[in-house]
């Protein structure tokens, strides 16, 4: 009997233990990111800001993505307008079809599956270079050549993240309508002039600033997370792999996290 | 040496540690160590692999954090420095990674630059571009300027690494394992220019290895760390003929 109890109690006991110790590590990471988010913000604005390594990355975020957003922008509005068609055509509206295409791409799908290809893209890209630096201690020579890291390589990835993802919104956002013209002349005889005025007529401030502005949390949120797992990967080469892999993961949730925010924000002020 | 002219002899330390400590959760990897390092001389740091020899090195530079102890690089003692006050220091301070970490996104001739640029302000393009030049054939590589560093073998990168450490002028050298990895042609050629970059830029250095052959070409002084601290100091001589079943296996070991 004596010893049920003392299997039992051992066994809380571990059970406390283990529960103590994961909330320690909880309580570590959160420190580790409040701290990091710090340091950003602190580098942010010193006159040590480093210009051309930020213009650089924006040159490799912005104008590299280009190709992918491209493809991805234009494929979205066509395969929303020919989704589409039947059910417009069914209500008898189908000259309203450009008009909801615009309203869905500029409102919802363009910002959300592009920070989405992004975070895959851009994210992954940052957690891995970043990664392979801290692995092959490029980090620790830049710390010892009295370089602050975070001001080179977090600051100017985080910043360039923030203001390219919305302009790479803006180009999908365009490419879409254009894909969207072509999916409408698939089957049907729309001249682009009337298409553009049929998209936009229906668009009103409301359906573009809060969309965009989120853009912006989206670049931020994408730039953050891969720099954070990056910079605190492990020491060995899978931690490279793991890095990448997390920062795709995580900014991919925290995007559709954001997302779901900004809509009930812009909800409460247009209901 | 009496009291009075030893407390005057380690006045003189570019390097001053006193009972540093460090651990790793329940892992002691320094413990109680003291060590000082004079002006121009090469101190070679000896050790079995996980002693914390290069633990000991991050410290040194404000990589890892001290438990307990002091370590003074020209009067300041690292574990109380600000993050400002710590680069300052770090401009005089070379450390050459075993990996070399030349960064791969850039040239050989942007890597030199990147350190340069950023701490030899004074210098204009073109002072940099020569005192580039100018280190990159100290070290017999002034042909590699534009090669990225995929491009170059081992012995070559951590040529460029030393080239991309000095050309900032550092008067301390920090070596963390300089020949491990190469043949013995090479290691030879690294190790003479250790030599050389102590004649020639008057720098102090702690050479980290645990390549005997490296160590009798360089070493000034010889450090041994056993479990944590300092287990035998002394010149090559010391060591070699020592009775110490430890060292003795240590230096039989090549």
């Amino acid at each position: 009997m004596q010893e049920r109890v003392n299997k039992k109690l051992s066994s809380i006991g571990d059970k406390i233990l283990h529960w103590r110790d994961s909330v320690n590590d909880g309580l570590l990471n959160t420190g580790q990111v409040v701290l990091f988010l710090g340091n950003i913000f602190r580098e942010s604005f010193t006159r040590h800001f480093e210009f051309r390594e930020f213009l650089y990355q924006c040159y490799k975020i912005g104008y590299k993505s280009l190709p992918l957003i491209s493809l991805t922008g234009a494929i979205m509005g066509l395969v929303l307008t020919i989704q589409s068609r039947p059910v417009m055509i069914e209500f008898g509206a189908v000259s309203m079809l450009p008009g909801m295409v615009s309203v869905s791409l500029i409102r919802e799908m363009g910002p959300v599956i592009t920070a989405l290809i992004c975070a895959g893209k851009v994210g992954s890209g940052i957690g891995a270079e970043l990664g392979s630096m801290r692995v092959t201690e490029q980090i620790d020579a830049m710390e010892v050549s009295s370089v602050n890291p975070i001001r080179f390589l977090v600051v100017t990835r985080v910043w360039a993240a923030t203001l390219m993802i919305p302009l790479l919104v803006l180009y999908a956002d365009a490419m879409g309508i254009l894909g969207s013209w072509a999916g409408t002349n698939i089957k049907g005889d729309v001249s682009f002039t009337l298409f553009c005025a049929q998209a936009f007529g229906i668009l009103e401030f409301i359906d573009f600033v809060p969309a965009l502005i989120k853009t912006f949390f989206f670049g931020a949120v994408i730039g953050l997370v891969g720099c954070y797992k990056g910079y605190h990967a492990g020491r060995g080469t899978e931690s490279v792999g793991l890095a990448a892999n997390s920062a795709v993961v995580v900014a991919s949730l925290l995007v559709i996290v954001v997302d779901m925010i900004a809509v009930q924000i812009t909800d409460m002020f247009t209901t | 040496m009496s009291a009075k002219t030893k407390q005057e002899h380690n006045a003189n330390a570019v390097i001053a540690i006193e009972h540093l400590s460090k651990a790793f959760g329940s892992l002691k990897v320094l413990n109680d160590l003291s060590l000082n390092l004079f002006p121009e001389e090469n101190l070679v740091v000896l050790g079995k692999s996980g002693s914390g020899k290069s633990v000991l090195i991050k410290l040194i530079v404000g990589l890892l954090k001290a438990d307990k102890g002091s370590i003074k690089v020209f009067d300041q003692d690292v574990t109380t420095l600000k993050r400002d006050e710590l680069d300052v220091l770090r401009q005089k301070i070379g450390f050459l990674f075993q990996s070399a970490a030349l960064y791969d996104s850039m040239s050989v001739r942007q890597n030199m630059a990147f350190p340069l640029e950023r701490i030899r302000k004074d210098l204009d393009e073109k002072q940099r571009t020569e005192k580039i030049m100018e280190v990159l054939e100290s070290v017999g590589l002034a042909d590699a300027v534009d090669k990225m560093p995929s491009e170059l073998s081992g012995g070559m990168r951590k040529r460029i690494g030393l080239a991309r450490t000095i050309v900032v002028d550092p008067i301390i050298m920090l070596y963390d394992e300089p020949t491990t990895g190469l043949d013995p042609s090479t290691s030879d050629e690294i190790s003479q220019l250790i030599l050389d970059v102590q004649k020639k830029y008057k720098t102090a250095s702690i050479i980290i290895t645990h390549d005997i052959a490296c160590a009798r070409i360089v070493a000034n002084r010889l450090l041994m760390i056993q479990d944590g601290t300092v287990y035998k100091e002394g010149i090559l001589k010391d060591f070699e003929t020592s009775d110490d079943k430890i060292i003795q296996s240590f230096f039989k070991s090549i």
